[in-house]
């Protein structure tokens, strides 16, 4: 469903200029066409959870070549493949790092049996009070404060929360924030600036015990920094940057990107951003959500990030650098990207060829390991305990009396288990479905359940019942077994619910892994099913010596000709087999 | 590309390499120039590369005229013979480069290379030669060594589903970051024909057997005066006469260089396109580092075998 950036073309090489803006699929069809005329291509501008590509979808192919750049899409097709019994091709690529992994269902394991990086987050007092890390105040100036000013304001926002307040200040939050009528645009910005980075802080440096083992924050006001008001506006104050947006840099004299920018300077660039949200895109302001691409947007986070940042003494950080962290962005390149296209073919011909015993994980590294640049791995069995291929029971710890029904399905459901349209049940009862040709009563019935806390449900949920969660579209079944406990951590077990038997992923411990969407690994090629020319690799294959967990049965009913024994030096052969996925594609700092 | 700075339209273009390898190495790649000789499909997949990461100009070298093999392994040569018809291989091919990224220069250089005296080496940063006799690749080689100039030199060979990369830095120093500091690095590279002349018996026991075959195949073709790649499955015998005789001469068994091997690489004269992108990736990253002095670049012989998955390095060198 994506179309071409500017910034896909360093390495999407079936992509011009003239095709920014334009459909991934259909663009990258056509090209090929240009050197594979007679080849069968159809182009699906969509999103590959529409329910249209289900599993009877997948059934009508041989293999499977995922080139998707978010987790959530890839545990849905890998959850179909395995429905359908369609082959999948996995692989990933960042900077220097990449992989393609083989997912047959039954003989190896499927993409979720091991366990992916999730998306690191922050406790709330940490964003909104603690601090202690550039990262924080990126989330900080995106997730609050652009939201509270350009966001929808009906959304929950807890930038007035205190780590310790349990007052109630939303009604003066309310005043603070709201734009008065005729108000002086450059006013209205110190007034919020006074209020973030002035008051806010005073108010929590108040509270001492907070403080004890921390360095303090020091407030800043907008008159000490930039004592002179800005120039006024005239005709000629905004410049157009390529692709027509306003921006602040260049009306500054900013130009460099890169270039780190002193506190007074990003105040200068808070207060003009906000003025031109303000003048020139009045009607976006309150369905704004941040988007990377929006240059005024990054412009006035990187600024709010850094006044912040500068008030808990953490380095400030250039505009390039807070737009990576705020928008997720993966850095890539085109060689890696060609390497795993390389094999990621070798191994879909495999796959054709239904070569069983050669199937391989390979790993692209950046540093060779005893030599080796591209690391092949034996593809393990199936985990047994993976909930989604070996149906695996999980459970579930939940304060039965407390948390509802919505918790539930938002956190556990479509946070951890990744299915999007479940029906969730109790033995026979129906509590909670979605879908478009339900009967009015049961939607209501549905959306009151949702309400209601877990052990209130019409039929109650209480420790020691099953549930039974079904995504129709997935085809994935999974049942829970629930827990009732009475306490929970706040700070280890926010979500107040704790969920077993499911394999919990590593949580990334660096800074660099930035929050939100759970892009870990990035893919940048279109993923494409296709009728490939089979070339004959007519060779014997080398027996390979091995290690634990691999697959090794030798296909009894093969029909290849007796494989040539060839002078085998065992330790040359040696496979490194890794158990962790993660240490060998870390993300490597720049 | 030029002044000091680079320009709005290279920050946007290069966002994603420039957070790979910083704003200094993509400068560094703009004002370099790399001359390609030999427009096979994993040079084509090279030239693609370095294109893309906006290196400074590109001068491409082959005068032979399109044939079915292009049509079938180099995806610049489009099956248009409008495009084609009375262009040299790397005229079609620079029609095609072009259009990946118009900031960088891409031209055609005609005539026998080795003919080019020292002087037209020069002006260039890398130079990657590939469909080449034994001969021809010392002799560039040594036309580049003999240069004051730093110039990055690199041969890369596929035979079926396998490729040999060699890599010549002379005496290539950089720096890297480690942990906080900054620390100097040296690195001393042998020429091709000073590499290929060390003793197999004196490497270590465990040298991919792709490098003794490759050799064997390459002498082979000295010998016969056969243009590289012009081998088929009724030279096995001569071949393996000439392993024969190799591995008297320098001590070692034959076993190290497997019959099936050997075949593969004489019926494989034909590239296997998913091996031209690992190459031709490989390849490209190589030539990016050594051009923007950043990242450790492979000394001196990359390999990689699509039959057991592995790319591998080794260090092959006069002792």
């Amino acid at each position: 469903m994506d179309t071409i950036e500017v910034s896909n073309l360093n390495r999407q090489f079936l992509f011009r200029r003239s095709h920014v803006g334009l459909s991934k699929a259909k663009v990258a069809r056509d090209a090929v066409l240009r050197f594979r005329p007679n080849i069968s291509i159809t182009p699906y501008h969509s999103n590959v959870k529409e329910s249209h590509f289900n599993v009877d979808f997948f059934k009508e192919f041989d293999v499977v070549l995922n080139g998707l750049d978010n987790l959530d899409a890839r545990r849905h097709v890998n959850r179909l493949c395995l429905a359908a019994d369609v082959p999948l091709v996995e692989s990933g690529t960042t900077g220097f790092l990449g992989q393609v992994t083989v997912h047959l269902k039954g003989k190896t394991e499927c993409y979720e049996c091991q366990p992916k990086p999730a998306p690191k987050t922050y406790p709330v007092c940490t964003i909104t009070s603690t601090p202690s890390k550039f990262i924080h105040c990126i989330v900080w100036a995106k997730d609050l404060l652009f939201a509270k000013l350009f966001g929808d304001k009906d959304q929950e926002n807890d930038l007035n929360v205190r780590s310790n307040d349990t007052g109630n200040s939303s009604e003066h939050s309310a005043d603070v924030f709201e734009y008065r009528k005729d108000e002086d645009i450059e006013q209205y910005g110190r007034r919020i600036y006074d209020h973030v980075f002035g008051h806010n802080i005073e108010v929590a440096l108040s509270n001492e015990e907070t403080w004890k083992n921390r360095n303090k924050p020091r407030p800043i006001y907008s008159k000490d920094v930039l004592p002179v008001k800005m120039t006024e506006e005239n005709g000629n104050t905004e410049k157009d940057c390529a692709t027509g947006d306003v921006s602040v840099m260049a009306f500054l004299s900013l130009k460099n990107p890169q270039d780190i920018w002193s506190l007074a300077e990003n105040t200068r660039v808070f207060l003009e951003a906000l003025r031109l949200f303000f003048s020139k895109r009045r009607k976006d302001i309150g369905n704004l959500t941040f988007d990377k691409d929006d240059q005024l947007a990054v412009e006035f986070v990187t600024a709010a990030a850094n006044i912040r940042a500068s008030s808990f003494a953490i380095p400030l950080h250039s505009l390039f650098e807070a737009k990576g962290i705020a928008g997720n962005i993966v850095h890539a390149v085109a060689t890696t990207n060609a390497i795993v296209a390389g094999l990621i073919v070798i191994e879909a011909i495999k796959v054709l060829k239904k070569d069983n015993n050669n199937y391989r994980m390979t790993y692209c590294l950046e540093h060779p390991s005893r030599k080796l640049l591209l690391m092949p791995v034996e593809p393990y069995e199936p985990n047994k305990s993976c909930y989604v291929c070996s149906e695996t029971p999980l459970s579930l710890e939940v304060n039965t009396h407390h948390s509802k029904l919505r918790d539930f399905v938002e956190k556990i459901v479509k946070g951890k288990l990744g299915m999007n349209f479940a029906v969730i049940m109790q033995g026979t009862s129906i509590l909670y479905e979605v879908g478009e040709d339900l009967e009015e009563d049961m939607v209501a019935i549905y959306a009151a359940n949702l309400e209601k806390a877990l052990s209130e449900l019409p039929s109650p949920v209480t420790s020691g019942t099953v549930l039974t969660v079904e995504d129709l579209q997935q085809e994935f079944s999974c049942s829970i077994n629930i827990k009732h406990r009475e306490g929970f951590d706040e700070e280890k077990e926010p979500n107040g619910m704790v969920l077993s038997g499911w394999v919990e992923a590593p949580v990334y411990k660096d800074n660099n892994k930035p929050i939100g969407n759970g892009e870990s690994t990035s893919n940048t090629f279109p993923s494409e099913e296709k009728d490939v020319e089979i070339q004959e690799m007519s060779e014997g294959t080398e027996t390979v010596t091995g290690k634990k967990r691999k697959l090794s049965k030798v296909d009894e009913n093969r029909n290849q000709k007796k494989p040539e024994k060839l002078d085998v030096d065992d330790e040359d052969d040696e496979l490194i087999i890794s158990d962790d996925w993660e240490s060998l594609t870390k993300k490597k700092r720049v | 590309m030029n002044g000091e700075e680079l320009t709005e339209q290279e920050t946007a273009l290069y966002d994603r390499q420039i957070r790979v390898w910083g704003a200094d190495a993509q400068r560094r790649l703009s004002k370099s120039h790399i001359l390609v000789y030999g427009m096979k499909g994993t040079v084509a997949e090279f030239c693609k590369n370095i294109v893309l990461a906006g290196v400074g100009s590109v001068t491409l070298v082959d005068d032979r005229a399109v044939n079915e093999e292009a049509l079938s392994t180099n995806f610049l040569v489009l099956p248009d013979e409008n495009l084609y018809h009375g262009k040299t291989l790397a005229e079609v091919c620079c029609d095609s480069l072009k259009e990946f990224n118009p900031m960088v220069h891409v031209s055609v250089e005609k005539g026998d290379i080795s003919t080019f005296g020292v002087e037209f080496f020069e002006k260039f940063d890398a130079v990657v030669i590939s469909c080449c006799s034994l001969a021809k690749k010392k002799l560039i080689n040594q036309k580049c060594r003999k240069l004051p100039k730093h110039i990055a030199y690199y041969t890369v060979d596929c035979r079926g589903s396998c490729g040999e990369i060699f890599v010549d830095l002379k005496n290539y120093k950089y720096s890297k970051k480690k942990l906080e500091e900054t620390i100097e690095c040296q690195l001393e590279y042998p020429s091709f024909e000073d590499a290929i002349a060390a003793p197999w018996k004196a490497l270590p026991k465990r040298v991919s057997k792709l490098y003794f075959a490759m050799r064997v195949i390459e002498q082979f073709e000295d010998i016969e005066g056969r243009n590289a790649g012009q081998t088929s499955i009724a030279d096995l015998p001569g071949v393996l006469k000439l392993r024969k005789e190799l591995c008297e001469t320098n001590s070692v068994n034959e076993s190290q260089i497997p019959d099936a091997l050997l075949e593969r690489l004489l019926t494989g004269t034909s590239e296997f396109p998913p091996v031209c992108a690992i190459i031709g990736g490989i390849l490209g990253q190589e030539v990016i580092k050594a051009i923007s002095g950043k990242g450790d670049p492979l000394k001196n012989f990359f390999f990689f075998d699509a039959m057991d998955g592995k790319g591998l390095i080794e260090d092959i060198s006069k002792p």
